[in-house]
């Protein structure tokens, strides 16, 4: 197998981009990854997209897109993993350039979620969770998660105010990111008073619908130290892995076993411990996933991810920086495109051009993509060299 | 999705509650699979407890499409007798009454109206004892 680098990064703001179509997205993030590459030919195309069919109608985007961008006959494909599936595309890219199959290869995410009503959009998100036993029965995502909440405080005596504390957190991040679709601040008292949606979680714990897409060029380690261009970043792991997609089949509603797994095959990959990680973009569809993200990663004890948020060790200039982009949550959550533009921060923070909002320590971060409750999970680690 | 068809092969499980035990390991799973996690692929017929405790619960304010009348409701993950677990409504149960906890027995009820055929869909519900 071949090291895999990553020599190109794109993105488009995230928002309610009315005058954009799901190709345009795709075809603006891709389009702005190989211009940073440098490159104007693609090997291959993974696009990592959710539900283009009930979002827009439209299935068939990997030629879609191959097309799009000027590329086709190239191999086009589409991955799905629910909100996992940027990170998909990327895991899907490395396995084509690692295993010899292609040089060159583009791996994008995206999602266009506002052209659909509210409804819809609960509607479409809802299918990533268990038809039959979950949704059938009218519970909803911020449902689910919000049994999570229930639970985590149950056992471990998490507060309502550190569920908060991760969003004004990531929202005192998203402040300084210019993709971010909601840069304002927010408060603790906001968050709780805000409208209730599933007890205990409120609006200000959820993540938003956004339309977006992120793209990401990846070639063999050696091609891209001969480049020379940009710093060289190296993907030292990529991991994948599955757990029930039904949140009662689990033994511990608060343990999110699928990214447990997946990260501690990811540190045995990239040879490191946690402590050696320098930051993370994680998946905070909502408040209280960051809090069981963290647990599941090992950064903190099983319970403590709420104590450890409130006492900041997850801030900017915490000990463990997490979701510098602004997360999900400020930055938005386009779900397919939400992988891969994890990876966008982590690349930009580790070439040193993220500006206002670099960190000090950014030399080796980890990504962590979740699928539905927790049914998949995908972790990255890269290093710049 | 809600169709004639799906509602009928749903019916045993989703009316009646029947589930299935691994005849190798004694796994219980409901709703019944084809094959266990241990790799046993026999199973016997068993008829799931309807008594049981919450052991997390929210109430939904923003409800998914068919279910925008009823809102909000509670809901919750029931763990039943024998440990078996499902996800339901919880039905006659004001939202402060909600905790972990709470001791709950499954009734049958009806569950959404759905779809272009206008299908009436019916499972399961935990109710607070009274
Ligand atoms: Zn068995």
């Amino acid at each position: 197998m071949r090291d895999v680098a990553i020599i190109g990064i794109g993105m488009t703001d995230f928002g309610e981009m009315w005058n954009d179509s799901l190709r345009d997205l795709f075809v603006k993030a891709s389009l702005e990854a190989m211009d940073d590459a440098g490159v104007d030919h693609i090997d291959g195309l993974v696009a990592g997209c959710m539900s283009p069919g009930l979002f827009a109608g439209q299935e068939h985007i990997g030629s879609l897109m191959a097309d799009y961008l000027g590329q086709a006959p190239i191999p086009g494909v589409r991955v799905e993993s629910a909100c996992a599936s940027g990170g998909m595309a990327l895991r899907t890219g490395i396995a084509y350039v690692a295993s010899g199959m292609h040089n060159v290869v583009l791996c994008g995410g995206v999602e266009k979620m506002t052209d659909v009503s509210g409804a819809q959009a609960t509607y479409a998100l809802a299918t990533a969770a268990d038809q039959d036993y979950e949704a059938f029965h009218g519970v909803t995502f911020p449902g689910l998660y919000a049994m999570m909440a229930t639970a985590h405080m149950h056992k471990y005596g998490t507060k309502r105010e550190d569920l908060a504390q991760v969003a004004v957190k990531n929202h005192d991040n998203g402040l300084l990111n210019p993709h971010a679709q909601y840069r304002m601040k927010i408060t603790v008292e906001q968050v709780i008073n805000s409208v209730k949606v599933a007890d205990p979680l409120n609006i200000l714990d959820c993540s938003p619908i956004t339309d977006g897409a992120a793209a990401v060029i990846i070639c063999p380690l050696e091609m891209a130290k001969k480049m020379k261009k940009k710093p060289v970043v190296k993907i030292s792991a990529s991991t994948h892995a599955t757990d029930t997609i039904a949140l009662h089949q689990r033994d511990d509603i608060t343990w999110l076993k699928s990214t447990a797994e997946a990260a501690a095959k990811a540190y045995k990959m990239a040879g490191v411990k946690p402590e050696q990680i320098d930051f993370a973009e994680v998946h905070d569809c909502f408040t209280i996933a960051e809090i069981c993200v963290l647990e599941a990663m090992g950064i903190v004890k099983k319970g403590e991810g709420g104590k450890a948020t409130r006492e900041g060790l997850t801030a900017r200039d915490g000990k463990f920086p997490v979701n510098p982009s602004g997360g999900l949550k400020s930055k938005g959550h386009p779900v397919g495109a939400t992988g891969i533009a994890q990876i966008h921060e982590i690349v930009t923070q580790l070439r040193g051009e993220a500006g206002r909002r670099q960190l000090k320590r950014a030399r080796r971060a980890l990504a962590q993509n979740m699928g539905g409750s927790g049914g998949s999970a995908v972790v990255h680690i890269l290093e710049v060299l | 999705m809600i169709t004639p068809a799906i509602v009928r092969r749903n019916t045993p499980h989703r009316y009646r509650m029947e589930a299935q035990k691994c005849a190798a390991c004694g796994k219980v799973f409901f709703p019944p699979r084809l094959v266990c996690t241990c790799g046993s692929r026999k199973f016997k017929a068993y008829a799931l407890p309807s008594e049981g405790k919450v052991i997390t619960h929210t109430v939904i304010r923003t409800a998914p499409r068919g279910f925008g009348d009823e809102a909000p409701y509670c809901m919750g993950i029931v763990e039943l007798k024998d440990g078996s677990r499902v996800l339901c409504q919880i039905a006659d149960c004001e939202p402060h009454r909600l905790k972990v906890g709470l001791q709950v027995t499954i009734e049958f009820r009806k569950i959404q109206e759905a779809g272009e055929s206008g299908v009436i869909a019916y499972g399961y519900k935990a109710v607070p004892e009274r």
